[in-house]
């Protein structure tokens, strides 16, 4: 497809206008703080109304092609490109991470937590927002690698400035463990670049996306593609993150703002799962192949110690942020199975744990702004003193444990269905163990979050809080939550609206694994 | 008699030395006005060493725009793309720790007209260091950059620091030089000439003899106490302590920079044939520095100190490449000349913002940089971005730096590079938790003595900051721009 005038500024535009508006508020000064605030929320719709202008340009009938290809030299001496393009897998992530930034700017408005100085705040949650949308239409590894540590410094600083008590050391936790994982990854980028060879056995040389899609690591040995695939599963899996390197993630989800958990549930996990999708498994399929086994393993062991977890927490914060850890396990299992249907599950399960997890900690922040504590213990007849908000924490629970209807079961029952009959010769037997595991995960999120609900909604007000008065959900809420809520509905009655735009991507990817497979 | 009256003056290019006798010239002149006008000519100075520097550059320009290669004194002095884009790299780093110098030589009372007169006299060696393809042209370089750093280390002369500073300093350089000397004497012995293109014929070819590999790593030990290699980096940290700033600021890069450049003229223009000695030695100082230089880094708690160690162990990032000198030799250079001139920016950046707090706190020490974000977010901001170019996260400019090694490595291949792959990889973690220790304070913390009155930043201070700003931002977000001198510079040293 020829892109011409405006479109070839339409992907540039949606990344970079949240950082022109962070350059903006940098000139402002600090007690123009209404100002500021606005040049915020302008910036970030822009880049939102932008969005849907390449939603509703997409060609949907070509969703496995990359459209709205911008291709500018950008580094020559590396043979590094300037290359963003638009497929159907990129396209959701693309949209959830430009909705979600401009909602969490409004949910911040009158509340920015302690320090305050909302200057700041906003221009490091724009920056975070240029990282993410970048990575998502990256074409080319080096400035995927780029956009994909951008974020890092803008969520290190909204935890450690603006989080809770142990912020220092959960900032810096998180910090650490996803530098040494991105570390590792452009080493594999860079062997990437050396050793790919396209179908005649000339070195390609390049970090084109696009072009080590092609390749499918023809060339590259087996033993070699374990290797370099080990280097992308430390770099995505901590991102994800997957058992063992999960720690980070209840510390980090704990301690940071209410904005700072919903952005990393809802997008910042995710490019860990986009990269598997995007770039681990369609550049090398042989090292796919070889890791699937344990990709699974780690991914079932992820989604009962998530669990077990769960239920050991008596923090609500800390409760979500263990769920987080099974949900992406689920994510994880339908894309080890390295099927159309497994890696589509995954992908929807993407934007499902998206919403619904971003929705709880909304829930979760609202209550600590009205409690000043989420001890479970503590709580209590939520139902009573804010009953608008305890149904919206119960809608979101039942989402949350893949209640039909709603997104999260299209992201958890795909996936575990899917692990029955793994693709590219995967040991049968070995992913239904698997499978009869994760159903067993999702027995124990029913109790958990049941659980979590009982305790926090049901009932009396705690004595401690039975004389106060607990404001139910406000407008800045109300505005930030109804799209959340809707999107919860709308994909679960009508999952088809994501699945038809991701499969076209997807079933190429594991045609190309299944082709691989056969080979062997 | 008869011999002496034959000689004739070997033919110059004068074009080809005009940078060199312009820094000569300005020095000169800054003595001279001293002499002359006393007291009264203080406040020009800075002003007429700035102007020096900047009008060295105007040769270089020129020369560059010629492209020619030029070649003297029978291969001992070279004028290349390599050496000119290093000339330059050495001068620009110089004009900003002029700025950096200002204030701080003026208001310490310090003398003023033979400071700038010695910095000037440093970076015609470092600047002469970049030309110098013979050992003797090498040596001559060396003692001319290092001497008048020994005196200027000392500079705050009332203060026992500093004269250990300098002290130390010098003893070691001495016996560097001592060392370099004796290997030096023992290749020259084994080649018979001092000349590097003779040198790599004559050791490059033939088998193993013990002597030439005893002189070849005593030459390289030398240098590696000029660039603070593990373990010979036990002056570095009192010296970079107790000197003044900006001199620390000059030391840390403008002389570990000549120290690295010397190193890559040696490996690559005299012991190319000679990887037996070369990769291991530099494979295993390069491992050593970065990890030792980090580790204790860690336990640092005065932040000029901090980032002494952060520069041994960014020096060790910079040896990195040696390691696979003979397996990916364009690659190697390439990655070297980049680092060198990010590290150059990032780094002088960090001892600017250093310089401007501790006008305000008059301190070192890290937890002094509590709440600086709240009463000057400029330096806080512009100190962040500094660290993240040190700690090499994109968009800041280090990334590129580290992405030269990891280039370089992997362009090598096999499982000894890779290997060194993996320690950078696990460095980069670890250099990240004390630069974090900064940023920790300057955002996280609230300020010590709750004194919030904002920072008076100089003027010259503000133009350091402004171009090692734009400088460490540019590179990380189009590293084209340096990329291409370093594609430039392996063309000409590999030819050469």
């Amino acid at each position: 497809m020829e892109v011409t005038g405006f479109d070839t500024w339409v992907l540039s535009l949606a990344v970079f206008l949240p950082l022109v508006g962070a350059l903006v508020i940098m000139l402002i000064p600090k007690v123009y703080e209404t100002e500021l605030k606005l040049v915020a929320l302008g910036s970030s719709l822009v880049a939102l109304v932008v969005g849907i202008y390449i939603a509703i340009q997409f060609d949907y009938g070509a969703a496995g092609d990359l459209q709205f290809v911008v291709d500018k030299g950008w580094i020559d001496v590396i043979n590094s490109r300037y290359i963003v393009g638009l497929d159907g897998l990129s396209l959701p992530l693309l949209l959830l991470s430009l909705v979600v930034v401009p909602l969490c700017l409004i949910y911040s408005w009158n509340h920015i937590p302690d320090p305050g100085n909302p200057k700041a705040f906003f221009v490091l949650l724009l920056i975070l927002s240029t990282g993410m949308n970048g990575s998502f239409v990256a074409q080319d590894m080096i400035l995927f690698f780029v956009f994909f540590e951008i974020v890092l410094l803008p969520m290190y600083f909204l935890i450690g400035v603006w989080g809770g008590e142990d912020r220092r050391y959960a900032s810096l936790k998180f910090f650490l463990y996803t530098l040494f994982g991105s570390a590792l990854m452009i080493i594999s980028f860079l062997a990437l670049f050396f050793l790919s060879k396209d179908a005649s056995g000339e070195l390609l040389q390049t970090f084109d996306m696009r072009v080590l899609t092609d390749a499918a690591g023809v060339g590259i040995i087996k033993s070699t593609q374990v290797w370099i695939f080990a280097g992308l599963f430390m770099g995505f899996g901590i991102k994800v993150p997957m058992f063992p390197f999960h720690t980070w993630l209840p510390d980090a989800h704990t301690q940071a703002p209410t904005v700072g958990s919903v952005i990393l549930a809802a997008v910042l996990l995710k490019l860990g799962t986009y990269g598997f999708v995007r770039i681990a498994i369609p550049f090398l399929p042989e090292g796919a192949i070889a890791w699937a086994p344990w990709i699974g393993l780690l991914a079932v062991i992820g989604i009962i110690y998530g669990a077990l977890g769960c239920l050991a927490q008596k923090d609500m914060k800390r409760l979500i942020a263990f769920s987080s850890v099974a949900h992406m396990g689920f994510v994880m299992l339908g894309i080890a199975t390295l099927t159309d249907f497994g890696i589509n599950a995954a992908v929807f399960g993407m934007i499902a744990h998206g919403l619904i997890t971003g929705m709880l900690f909304f829930v979760a922040g609202s209550v600590k702004e009205r409690y000043h504590t989420l001890e479970i213990s503590r709580l209590g007849g939520l139902l009573k003193s804010a009953p608008r908000m305890g149904w919206i924490l119960g809608f979101a629970s039942m989402a949350s444990l893949g209640l039909p209807g709603l997104a999260g079961f299209w992201g958890e029952f795909p996936a575990i269905l899917s692990a029955y009959n793994p693709g590219a010769g995967l040991s049968e037997e070995l992913f239904r163990v698997y499978m009869v595991i994760a159903a067993i995960g999702t027995v124990l999120a029913a109790g958990y979050l049941l659980w979590l609900y009982q305790r926090t909604a049901f009932g009396e007000p705690t004595e401690e809080f039975a004389g106060h008065e607990i404001a139910d959900v406000n407008r800045d809420e109300w505005i930030a939550w109804t799209p959340f809520l809707i999107g919860i509905v709308l994909f679960g009655v009508w999952p088809n609206l994501i699945f038809n735009v991701t499969d076209d991507v997807v079933s190429g990817i594991t045609a190309s694994v299944e082709a691989i497979a056969a080979g062997n | 008699m008869e011999a002496l009256l034959a000689f004739s003056r070997p033919a110059l290019d004068w074009h080809a030395l005009a940078p060199e006798l312009t820094l000569l010239a300005f020095g000169t002149l800054i003595t001279v006005v001293d002499i002359i006008w006393d007291d009264r000519s203080k406040r020009a100075m800075p002003t007429l060493a700035g102007i020096g520097l900047l009008a060295s550059l105007l040769p270089i320009l020129t020369l560059a725009v010629d492209g020619s290669e030029r070649t003297m004194f029978g291969g001992a002095y070279v004028v290349d793309d390599f050496s000119l884009v290093l000339k330059a790299l050495f001068l620009i780093s110089g004009y900003v720790v002029i700025l950096m110098s200002v204030d701080y030589i003026r208001d310490g009372d310090y003398y003023e007209n033979e400071y700038y007169t010695l910095m000037l006299t440093s970076l015609l060696g470092m600047v002469m260091m970049s030309s110098s393809r013979d050992l003797i042209s090498v040596f001559v370089a060396l003692e001319l950059l290092s001497i008048p750093a020994y005196m200027l280390a000392a500079w705050r002369k009332g203060g026992a620091r500093s004269n250990e500073a300098g002290l130390k300093y010098y003893l070691m350089g001495v016996f560097a030089s001592a060392v370099m000397l004796y290997g030096m004497s023992l290749v020259y012995g084994l080649a018979g000439s001092t000349a590097f293109e003779a040198i790599a014929q004559e050791l490059g070819s033939g088998e193993s003899n013990p002597v030439a590999i005893l002189g070849i790593l005593f030459i390289l030990i030398g240098f590696a106490f000029k660039v603070s290699a593990v373990p010979f980096h036990t002056w570095a940290p009192d010296t970079y302590e107790g000197a003044p700033t900006p001199v620390t600021a000059f030391l840390a890069v403008a002389s570990k920079t000549a120290g690295m450049v010397a190193l890559i003229q040696l490996v690559f223009v005299a012991f190319p044939g000679r990887d037996d000695v070369v990769q291991p030695f530099f494979w295993l100082i390069a491992a050593l520095t970065m990890t030792i230089g980090n580790l204790i880094a860690l336990r640092q708690n005065n932040i000029v100190r901090l980032l002494a160690y952060s520069g041994v162990a960014q020096g060790g990032f910079m040896l990195v490449p040696f390691a696979v000198a003979a397996d990916a030799p364009a690659r190697a250079i390439e990655a070297v000349v980049i680092y060198m001139a990010i590290y150059a920016f990032m780094n002088l950046g960090a001892f600017t913002v250093v310089l401007a707090v501790a006008r305000k706190t008059r301190s070192g020490e890290i937890d002094s940089y509590g709440g600086l974000f709240q009463y000057a977010p400029g330096l806080a901001v512009a100190m962040t971005i500094f660290l993240a170019a040190l700690a090499g996260i994109p968009p800041a400019g280090g990334w590129f730096a580290k992405f030269g090694l990891f280039r370089a490595l992997l362009d090598a291949g096999g499982g000894w590079a890779a290997g060194l792959g993996v320690v950078v990889a696990v460095n980069t973690v670890i250099a990240f938790a004390y630069y974090a220790r900064i940023l920790v304070q300057m955002w996280f913390q609230s300020v010590p003595d709750g004194d919030e009155r904002p920072i008076a930043i100089p003027g010259s201070l503000k133009a350091a900051l402004a171009v090692t700003i734009i400088a460490t931002m540019a590179f990380g977000v189009l590293p084209g721009l340096v990329g291409h001198f370093g594609e430039v510079s392996v063309l000409s040293a590999l030819g050469g």
